[in-house]
């Protein structure tokens, strides 16, 4: 069915059917045997990559497909291929978050070294979780010890998407505990290098079509060329990727929720009881018709964020946490809605609808939970209204 | 090397019906398509040039509107398009189009031609076999595999009903592909932008010599006298439980009472 359209110009219209092939050709029919296995979908990941979607986060001048700022670029193509695969969708989704450090707090040579090989397809990982700290992220205890010209890395992060498939890590680590949040610093990783291993792959109850390891560090040393940014800007440095990666996540909700939509509408148009397709009953189409409105709703904020994003040197912490937000509880009710509409049908996984609804569940919860986003929007609220008090 | 590539431009078949009075088919408001055989050509043709270097050409026959099917080959990969387009073509069969493609192909020069095994709303399989032939050039049909190729000769398998034959031909030469050949990509980013920008060459009857009398409805031998839908075939018949003996003598009376023994 007809979607109102955010593909701006030219150019994002042809990423944004690009992605659509593939999320139909490819993503979809697949989304149910990755789903079982859990396996990491290198075949599609690599078709991605050859579709140059990769390039559209990018700068022109770093192999991209994108002039400046492409928030709005990414969330298009993380929403096109969310519809077809939630899950896969991560593998490019969880690759701009761990991009976007580079890409915020990256000097010339570091942005000239890897992101170039991002837009060929190097998928990348962002790495700030650890076992004790989540939504208190100043907590993390990997540390970053100066040794001579460079540091050593210890520590052990949890839950990183992409983990032991990514070749390129933004990892973030204490240079001076001391300092709490302030003592954070933000170093790129490479798969490979000496005491950088990889624990357990877990077994999730959604978005199985990507993986999710532990990353450990033992002594594993970095020269300082591998630091972003000052020492101490570690923690900046990921609150300013939150702005920009929180409307992926609010996309990747957009995708599945339009799913959803498209799955439950077309099953409730051809399913008959008493003589008539169930879609023919006013209590449904009301359901239905909420669930549309819904997520045409969270298109909305989510693309007028990302809009916002490309086009505003100042921080959009206050809209993205709106998007992330809204759109994930959206896509939550819409899923769970949708296996209402298929009955029995919906609870069973030969449909797609089921797992919609675990793919969906994540969103409310990885890039802060939806807790964090209501406590950064409350916090902005208060602060721009005492701000215009005064 | 120089791989043209031969593509054409057809009705979405699944949305085509037959008037039943005229018996011509419907072709108004349907969606024109690159013949899904054609796709597997390009993939070939993309993936040639891929391992060995060189260009891939996508040639079509066909209204301006064809354009399109030259600029999706692109989006996929080809490096150029050329639409062979005159109002003399018009009406051409499968003589008459083979003429023309291999004279624009000799136009264009080449080291191999490869094309669908057929398209699917004429369903001849005629084009590419009749292109070899006014080219004089070696044809192996129904490719399932391109094993070796060099600038001097390939060694291909080609599908038959039973099996597959590996045949060694020198080049150039051109080859029909079937569906088994690989598995097409689908477009890139990059690619649809060239699509956008590329120059599609033309080439009119005279700018490929050839004479305009010997092409189009004039220039072809077939006169097409009705078209319809063949009878469907009606399923045969199936005994069940019968004794060896019994299912030998049934057998061959009903074969003798319909006068095949």
């Amino acid at each position: 069915m007809e979607w109102l359209d955010y593909a701006g110009t030219e150019e994002q219209q042809m990423m944004r059917d690009v992605a659509r092939e593939l999320a139909r050709e490819r993503l979809a029919p697949a989304a149910e045997e990755y789903d079982r296995s859990e396996e990491f979908p290198w075949t599609i990941v690599k078709e991605i990559a050859a579709a140059d979607l990769f390039r559209v986060f990018i700068d022109e001048e770093f192999d991209g497909m994108a002039g400046g700022m492409s928030i709005h670029n990414m969330a298009l193509v993380t929403e096109e291929l969310s519809w077809g695969c939630g899950g896969i969708a991560l593998s490019f989704a969880a690759t701009a978050l761990g991009t976007l450090p580079i890409i915020i707090s990256g000097n010339d040579g570091q942005k000239k070294k890897y992101l170039p090989r991002i837009a060929g397809g190097t998928i990348a990982a962002f790495a700030l979780t650890e076992a004790n700290a989540g939504s208190d992220a100043a907590g993390i205890r990997t540390t970053a010890k100066k040794d001579g010209d460079g540091y050593i890395i210890n520590g052990t992060k949890q839950w990183i998407s992409n983990g032991g498939e990514a070749e390129i890590y933004t990892v973030f680590a204490m240079t001076d505990p001391s300092k709490g949040a302030r003592g954070a610093s933000c170093f790129i990783l490479e798969k490979g290098m000496e005491g950088f291993g990889f624990g357990k792959k877990e077994d999730k109850l959604g978005i199985r079509g990507s993986t999710t390891r532990e990353l450990v560090f033992q002594d594993v040393r970095v020269s300082e060329e591998n630091r972003l940014g000052r020492e101490g800007t570690g923690f900046m440095t990921a609150m300013k990727t939150f702005d920009m990666s929180r409307p992926g996540v609010a996309a990747q909700a957009c995708g599945i929720a339009k799913r959803a939509v498209d799955e439950a509408v077309s099953y409730a148009i051809t399913r008959e009881q008493f003589g008539k397709p169930v879609a023919a009953n006013q209590g449904l189409q009301f359901l239905m018709a909420d669930m549309a409105m819904k997520t045409e709703a969270a298109r909305a904020l989510v693309f007028a964020t990302a809009k916002y994003i490309d086009t505003h040197e100042k921080r959009s912490t206050k809209f993205s946490a709106m998007s992330k937000c809204f759109a994930s509880d959206v896509a939550m009710q819409v899923t769970v809605d949708a296996v209402q509409v298929l009955g029995g049908y919906g609870y069973m996984k030969e449909y797609p609808v089921e797992k919609l609804m675990r793919d969906a569940k994540i969103t409310q919860i990885y890039e802060g939970t939806n807790q964090i986003q209501r406590d950064e929007i409350g916090r902005a609220l208060v602060k721009e209204a005492s701000r215009e008090a005064r | 090397m120089r791989i043209i590539v031969l593509a054409k431009q057809v009705p979405e078949t699944t949305e085509v019906t037959v008037d039943p009075e005229t018996g011509t088919l419907r072709r108004e408001g349907v969606p024109a398509i690159v013949n899904p055989f054609d796709t597997y050509a390009i993939e070939e043709g993309v993936r040639i040039k891929e391992r060995l270097g060189g260009e891939v050409t996508v040639v079509s026959m066909g209204p301006p509107q064809a354009e399109a099917v030259l600029r999706e080959a692109i989006s996929v990969g080809a490096d150029k398009g050329v639409l062979v387009t005159d109002r003399a073509f018009a009406g051409s069969d499968t003589w008459a189009t083979s003429c023309v493609l291999a004279a624009a192909c000799r136009t264009l020069g080449f080291d191999i031609i490869i094309a669908g095994k057929q398209a699917i709303d004429g369903d001849t399989a005629q084009v590419g076999p009749g292109v070899a032939m006014h080219l004089g050039i070696p044809q192996v049909t129904y490719v399932r595999r391109i094993d070796q190729i060099d600038g001097e000769h390939a060694v291909v398998e080609r599908l038959l009903e039973d099996g597959y034959e590996v045949v060694e031909t020198p080049i150039p030469a051109l080859f029909t592909v079937v569906k088994e050949v690989n598995e097409p990509r689908l477009p890139s980013l990059r690619g649809k932008m060239a699509a956008r920008k590329a120059e599609i060459r033309r080439l009119t009857a005279d700018d490929i010599g050839v004479d305009s009398k010997r092409v189009g409805l004039e220039g072809s031998p077939t006169r097409v006298m009705k078209v319809f839908s063949p009878p469907k075939r009606s399923g045969g018949e199936k005994w069940e439980g019968l004794e060896p003996s019994e299912a030998a003598q049934k057998l061959v009376c009903t074969l003798r009472d319909s006068q095949v023994i």
